[in-house]
């Protein structure tokens, strides 16, 4: 350490560089939401209050992006209508 | 550094699902304040990114989305050490489609103070490229009542120009739901257990907003996701005003708070319902006023619910149900009462 070193001989730390969609959470899932198109009034509430951003819509119909969903079940208690169900994951 | 590329999700018109907020040099003029669901869902997209790695049923990831709609445009967020910065930036990931920074637990204000201080400078010499670019801060409850009060307290008397966002879910969940200046009495935590001799915490909630209101700055108000409309508007109004804003959020934590995942947004609703946490705003020329649900039940007192409410569906508060400790909960309802009392003695929009 004889000789000080410039930023770019550092190691990069203390500097989040990679976006956390590379890391898929939705294996933490136990229940899985199901949205039945016939029921939905796309209220767009589950939209709202989804906090891991995995409800999409897309113009016509609600999407669930089954990478991120934890299946925390909030969707489908905050519905209206009870368009979307909790259903269990399939085993292995 | 390899190229950062957002997943490919099938949107059949508008935008991607997900996407960086980039601002141009030279970009001006204000994102509008959209309040009808559909063109939300179709023209807005959140400042947290997906993969984050809170707990499912987390209401703080709810509130930073709710609180990104309501961005103008280009905004810095600091984030004081909580369950949000942990988990959404653990190391080489981030969550985070806005310029972000963490320092430490009791210097987020301050952090965010020397962060307006240098966009101010670099205006003045004409380096900033933007014609304004906010400072947003989110703070847990213990990074604000208890250990970062001080750098607050400075840095609104300072007058620096930021919005804080304090999303209280009234204890220390990050380390292990340890007490904390925010948790109501009686609530059960790790470090004060329920017993036969200790009825959890002996001490009432700390009451920041009031705090804050009493510091004169500029906007004051408390807030819940589940009153997501109302939390949008008070977000955009704080960071419209010239200094320091401060929005007292309630973000319930089904691990700490013991309740089903899916009951994350119900619980602030009946916190909202049972006047337990109720919705104001505050400015210097207007006083307190109530908004939303609360003003509803201000004008019609029929709508308060006893704090049974909101009590029954969270295991925190378990005991206060048994029959031997009845005289616990009407004391936790006696004091809701006074609060709420006061607040109506206090609001200017209350019906008297």
């Amino acid at each position: 350490m004889s000789q000080p070193r410039g930023w770019k001989e550092l190691p990069i730390g203390a500097v989040p560089f990679r976006l956390s969609t590379d890391y898929k959470t939705g294996d933490w899932r136990a229940l899985r939401p199901v949205v039945d198109m016939n029921k939905c009034v796309k209220c767009m509430l589950c939209w709202i209050f989804c906090p891991d951003m995995a409800i999409i819509w897309d113009g016509e119909k609600i999407l669930v992006n089954y990478d991120y969903c934890k299946g925390c079940g909030i969707c489908a208690h905050e519905c209206p209508v009870k368009a979307i169900d909790m259903v269990p994951e399939p085993s292995e | 550094m390899a190229q950062q590329t957002l997943p490919q999700v099938p949107i059949k018109k508008g935008e991607p699902a997900y996407k960086l907020w980039i601002f141009e040099p030279g970009w001006k003029g204000e994102l509008p304040l959209i309040l009808n669901p559909r063109q939300l869902a179709e023209q807005k997209r959140p400042a947290i990114l997906p993969g984050h790695r809170l707990c499912a049923g987390c209401a703080a990831p709810i509130i930073v989305k709710l609180a990104s709609f309501a961005f103008r445009g280009p905004t810095i967020v600091v984030n004081a050490t909580g369950c949000l910065e942990v988990a959404t930036t653990i190391f080489p990931y981030t969550s985070w489609a806005v310029p972000w920074i963490h320092n430490a637990f009791e210097n987020a204000a301050a952090t965010a103070s020397g962060v307006e201080s240098a966009i101010k400078a670099m205006k003045k010499t004409g380096r900033l490229p933007w014609a304004h670019v906010d400072v947003v801060v989110f703070g847990g409850d213990g990074g604000t009542f208890d250990i970062g009060l001080q750098s607050l307290s400075g840095a609104a008397e300072r007058g620096h120009d930021f919005l804080y966002i304090l999303y209280d879910n009234e204890a220390y969940m990050n380390t292990g739901i340890q007490r904390s200046g925010g948790t109501p009495k009686f609530a059960w935590t790790t470090t004060s257990p329920v017993g036969t001799v200790l009825p959890g915490k002996t001490q009432h909630k700390k009451p920041i907003a009031d705090i804050m209101v009493a510091h004169r700055i500029p906007y004051v108000a408390t807030a819940t996701p589940a009153h997501w409309l109302d939390l949008m508007k008070k977000v955009r109004k704080g960071i419209e005003v010239e200094g320091p804003a401060f929005i007292h959020a309630l973000s319930s934590c089904d691990r700490g708070w013991r309740h089903d995942t899916a009951l994350a947004i119900e619980v602030s609703r009946r916190a909202v319902d049972t006047c337990y946490f109720p919705l104001w705003e505050w400015t210097p020329e207007t006083g307190y006023r109530l908004t939303d649900r609360s003003l509803s039940i201000a004008r019609n007192p029929k709508m308060k619910q006893p704090i049974e409410k909101f009590v029954e569906v969270q295991g925190r508060f378990r005991h206060l149900l048994k029959p031997e400790n009845r005289h616990l909960l009407r004391e936790l309802q006696e004091w809701v009462d006074a609060v709420w009392e006061d607040l109506l003695n206090r609001a200017t929009n209350a019906p008297r």
